[in-house]
C-alpha cells in the first residue's frame, strides 16, 4: 500500500502527517521526495545511513570531431549549449539530459557523460526504513531525484510506504503521486488554504487517484476547508485540532506519536481509516 | 570598438535593460563610425537559458565590451570566454552609457551573480 | 522603482499575510504575488474589477498525427522521459513531455510536432493608481521560473509612478525563487521557530547571497517555540542579518485572513507587530 500525502503548499503540516503516519504502522518505508526541502529525516534521525548520488547525463564534446555546424546549438530548447571561439561549451546546469544534441550531431563528437545533481539517503528509525531524497542547492530539477527514489518498491499489501510530496502541483509533485495507491490531502482551515486544496484536488482528481482530506489545525470558528470538502463531496479523514503541543513537538521535530500515547490514537485511527479506504477502493476496482 | 547594450526599445534614447537574458534588443554601437544597430534578442522568450542564448547573440555580432546593469554568471562564463569586456552600466539611457564609457566612467562589473536557472522542471 | 521581495523558504510561514499587511501599511501602487505554484495574495485584495488575463505559453509539447504515424516506435526509443507510450496508438502524455523535440526530430515520417502549449495564466489588475501582476502555473507544468519573470515584467509594464513594489515571493530554493530574485533590491526573509523552518531559512539565505542582495529576517509565530526563536536570533547575529522584528502567533490573524482582511485592517498583537516590522525593514531599506 502506497499512500502520498500532499499539500498545494508548504506548511500546511504534510510532514507532521506523513511522519506520524508512517510511526504507527508495524514496519513501514518513509520517502521525502521534497527534495528541495526534506524535512522527514530531521524528525526520524535515521541511523545506518547509506548514500547513493543520483546523477543525470550531459554531453560530454570531443573537439577534435566538432566542426562548429551549431547544429547541437539550434536544436536544444534549453540553451545549454554555446559556441564560443571556435569551442562547443556545455552549460550542465541548464541540460535537461535529452540526449538530442547527441543525435543531431553529423560529426558524431557528443558524447554523454554522468552529472551528480543529488543524492539520496537511506537509513533506519525503527520500525521505518527512512528514504530522503537531496537536490543539490542550484540545481533546478529533482525529478529524477524522485524517479529513483520511487524506483523498484515493493508493493505487497500489508507493506506500507507513506511518500512525502513536495508541496505545491508542479510536475515533481505528480512525478510523486504516480505510483500511489491513495493520497492525502493536507489543508489548512483558512481561506489560502482552500485555495491551495483546490490546486491538488484537482491534480488527484486528474490522475484518477482515490483520496481524501485531513485538515489540520483546526480551531473552534468558522473552517472555509470543511465547508469547501462539504461543497464537493470529499471525505474528510480526520480533524487535527490546533494543539500548541503537538505544535511545540513538531517544531522541535520531534515525532509525536512517539512522545504520547494520545498522538499515538490518534494516527493509528487515521491510518486504519486509510487502510479500510484503500481495501474499499481495491474491491470497488476489482468489480469494474 | 563595438560594444553591446540590453535595451528594451529601439533608440539609443531607451534606459538600459536591467535583465540581460530577456532584453527586448541589444543595441551594437561602434564607436568609431558612431553607428548603431539594434539586433533582437531571440532569447526572451526561451523558457530556459535565456542569459546564455542571449550572451551567444552578442558574441556572434563580435563586440568588444557588454555594458549591463548586471548579468548571470553563466552568460559572464560565455561572455569572457569569448574576450568580451563587461562592463556596469548606469541605469540611464543608452546613449547616456555610450559616453560615460567613452569618457572611461565605467567599471568593470564586479559582482556576477549566480546563475539563473530558468529551467523547466519545478 | 526598488523592489522587496518577501522570502521563507519554507511554506506557510505567513508570507502571504506579511506581503499583504506592507501592501496596506506602505499603500504600495505596485505589487505582485511571484508564487505561481499557489498564488494566494489575489485573496487577501481590495479589487473590485476583474483582471487582464492573458495565456502563458512554455516549452512546446510534443502532438502525434496519427495518420501519419507507421507505428516504428524510434519515437518512444529515444525519449528520455518516458513520455511516448504504445497502446492501440502512440500517445503523448503532455504532463512528462518535456518539450525537447527528439521524437520530432527522429521521426521518420513527419508525424511528430511540437505544438505551443499553454502552462498557465497571468493575470493583471490596474487602474490609474495602482496595479497587481500575478499569475497561476497550470497543474503540472514545469517552467514557473519563466513565468515569474513574466509577472515581474507585467508589473513593470504598466506606469503607475511606484516608488516601491512589495513582491511576494515564491516558497522553496529552485528556479522560481531564483527568478524572483533577480533584480529585487532587498529580501525580507520570514522565519518561523522550527527545525524544519531553520534549514529552509538558511537555504533560502545562501542564496539570496549568493545574489548578493540586501537581507533581513523576520520570525513570525516567535512564540510557538522560543527555543528555536532564540537559535534563529543567534544564527542572525553570527551571520550579520538583521532582525527586524517578532511576531506572535495570534488567532485573531486567521479570523482576518478569512475574512479577506488584512492583519493591519484590525485592532490585533500580530498586527502591531508587524507594523513594527514594516518600519523597520523601511529604515534598512532607505
Amino acid at each position: 500500500m502506497k499512500i502520498a500525502v500532499l499539500s498545494g503548499k508548504g506548511g500546511a503540516g504534510k510532514t507532521l502527517v506523513a511522519v506520524n503516519l508512517a510511526s504507527v504502522a508495524k514496519k513501514s518505508t518513509y520517502i521525502d521526495c521534497d527534495i528541495e526541502e526534506p524535512n522527514g529525516h530531521l524528525f526520524f534521525k535515521p541511523q545506518a545511513v547509506r548514500e547513493e548520488e543520483v546523477a543525470v547525463l550531459i554531453p560530454q564534446v570531443n573537439h577534435d570531431l566538432c566542426d562548429g555546424c551549431r547544429r547541437c546549438i539550434d536544436f536544444c530548447r534549453y540553451n545549454a549549449l554555446a559556441y564560443i571561439k571556435e569551442r562547443l561549451i556545455v552549460l550542465a546546469e541548464l541540460c535537461h539530459s535529452c540526449g538530442g544534441c547527441n543525435l543531431v550531431c553529423p560529426q558524431n563528437a557528443l558524447a554523454e557523460i554522468e552529472r551528480p545533481i543529488g543524492k539520496i539517503q537511506t537509513g533506519i528509525s525503527d520500525p521505518v526504513t527512512v528514504k530522503t531524497g537531496f537536490l543539490n542547492i542550484g540545481e533546478a530539477s529533482g525529478v529524477p531525484i524522485i524517479k529513483q527514489l520511487l524506483a523498484g518498491l515493493e508493493t505487497t499489501a500489508d507493506s506500507l510506504t507513506i511518500i512525502d510530496s513536495p508541496p505545491g502541483s508542479a510536475c515533481n509533485v505528480m512525478e510523486s503521486v504516480k505510483e500511489a495507491d491513495y493520497c492525502i490531502l493536507v489543508a489548512e482551515p483558512t481561506i489560502f488554504g482552500v485555495h491551495n486544496l483546490n490546486l491538488v484536488y484537482e491534480l488527484v482528481k486528474l490522475f484518477n487517484k482515490p483520496f481524501g482530506v485531513v485538515i489540520n489545525k483546526c480551531l473552534e470558528t468558522e473552517n472555509p476547508a470543511e465547508k469547501f470538502c462539504v461543497e464537493n463531496n470529499i471525505n474528510i479523514l480526520a480533524r487535527i485540532p490546533f494543539d500548541r503541543e503537538l505544535g511545540l513537538l513538531n517544531s522541535n521535530a520531534e515525532i509525536a506519536v512517539r512522545k504520547k500515547e494520545e498522538y499515538r490514537e490518534k494516527f493509528s485511527a487515521l491510518l486504519n481509516t486509510v487502510a479500510k479506504e484503500v481495501r474499499h477502493e481495491a474491491a470497488a476496482y476489482s468489480q469494474r | 570598438m563595438k560594444i553591446a547594450i540590453p535595451v528594451e526599445n529601439k533608440t539609443l534614447e531607451a534606459n538600459v535593460s536591467t535583465v540581460f537574458g530577456r532584453a527586448n534588443y541589444f543595441l551594437i554601437y561602434d564607436t568609431e563610425r558612431e553607428e548603431s544597430v539594434f539586433v533582437d534578442n531571440l532569447a526572451q522568450s526561451s523558457a530556459g537559458g535565456a542569459g546564455i542564448k542571449a550572451a551567444q547573440t552578442v558574441v556572434d555580432q563580435k563586440v568588444n565590451a557588454l555594458l549591463t546593469p548586471r548579468l548571470g554568471e553563466n552568460a559572464a562564463d560565455i561572455l569572457e570566454a569569448a574576450g568580451i569586456k563587461i562592463y556596469q552600466a548606469i541605469n540611464a539611457s543608452a546613449r547616456k552609457n555610450i559616453d560615460a564609457f567613452g569618457d572611461g566612467k565605467l567599471s568593470l562589473l564586479d559582482e556576477v551573480h549566480a546563475g539563473f536557472h530558468e529551467h523547466g522542471d519545478n | 522603482m526598488k523592489q522587496l521581495l518577501i522570502l521563507s523558504g519554507k511554506g506557510g510561514t505567513g508570507k502571504t499575510t506579511i506581503a499583504s499587511a506592507f501592501i496596506k501599511l506602505a499603500t504600495a501602487k505596485a505589487y505582485a504575488d511571484c508564487d505561481v505554484d499557489a498564488p494566494n495574495l489575489h485573496l487577501v485584495n481590495e479589487w473590485k474589477t476583474e483582471p487582464k488575463k492573458r495565456d502563458y505559453y512554455g516549452l512546446p509539447r510534443a502532438e502525434i498525427n496519427d495518420e501519419l504515424c507507421t507505428g516504428c516506435d524510434l519515437c518512444r526509443q529515444n525519449c528520455r522521459f518516458d513520455a511516448i507510450s504504445k497502446a492501440e496508438k502512440y500517445m503523448i502524455d503532455p504532463f512528462s513531455c518535456e518539450g525537447c523535440g527528439v521524437c520530432e526530430y527522429i521521426c521518420p515520417a513527419q508525424a511528430i510536432k511540437m505544438v505551443p502549449s499553454v502552462d498557465g495564466e497571468l493575470m493583471l489588475y490596474s487602474d490609474v493608481e495602482k496595479a497587481f501582476s500575478t499569475a497561476q502555473l497550470k497543474m503540472g507544468s514545469g517552467t514557473s521560473g519563466l513565468l515569474v519573470t513574466e509577472v515581474k515584467k507585467q508589473l513593470k509594464s504598466v506606469n503607475v509612478g511606484a516608488q516601491l513594489a512589495i513582491i511576494d515571493g515564491s516558497p522553496g530554493i529552485g528556479c522560481p525563487v531564483i527568478a524572483s530574485l533577480n533584480g529585487v533590491d532587498m529580501v525580507l526573509i520570514v522565519a518561523e521557530p522550527s527545525l524544519s523552518g531553520i534549514s529552509d531559512m538558511e537555504r533560502i539565505i545562501k542564496t539570496a547571497a549568493k545574489f548578493g542582495t540586501k537581507t533581513v529576517v523576520c520570525i513570525n509565530k516567535y512564540d510557538t517555540n522560543l527555543e528555536i526563536t532564540e537559535q534563529i536570533e543567534e544564527f542572525c547575529r553570527r551571520h550579520d542579518l538583521p532582525l527586524v522584528g517578532m511576531i506572535p502567533f495570534d488567532f485573531e490573524a486567521v479570523k482576518a485572513i478569512n475574512n479577506g482582511q488584512t492583519i493591519v485592517d484590525i485592532d490585533c498583537a500580530s498586527g502591531t507587530a508587524v507594523k513594527e516590522v514594516y518600519q523597520r525593514t523601511m529604515e534598512s531599506f532607505a
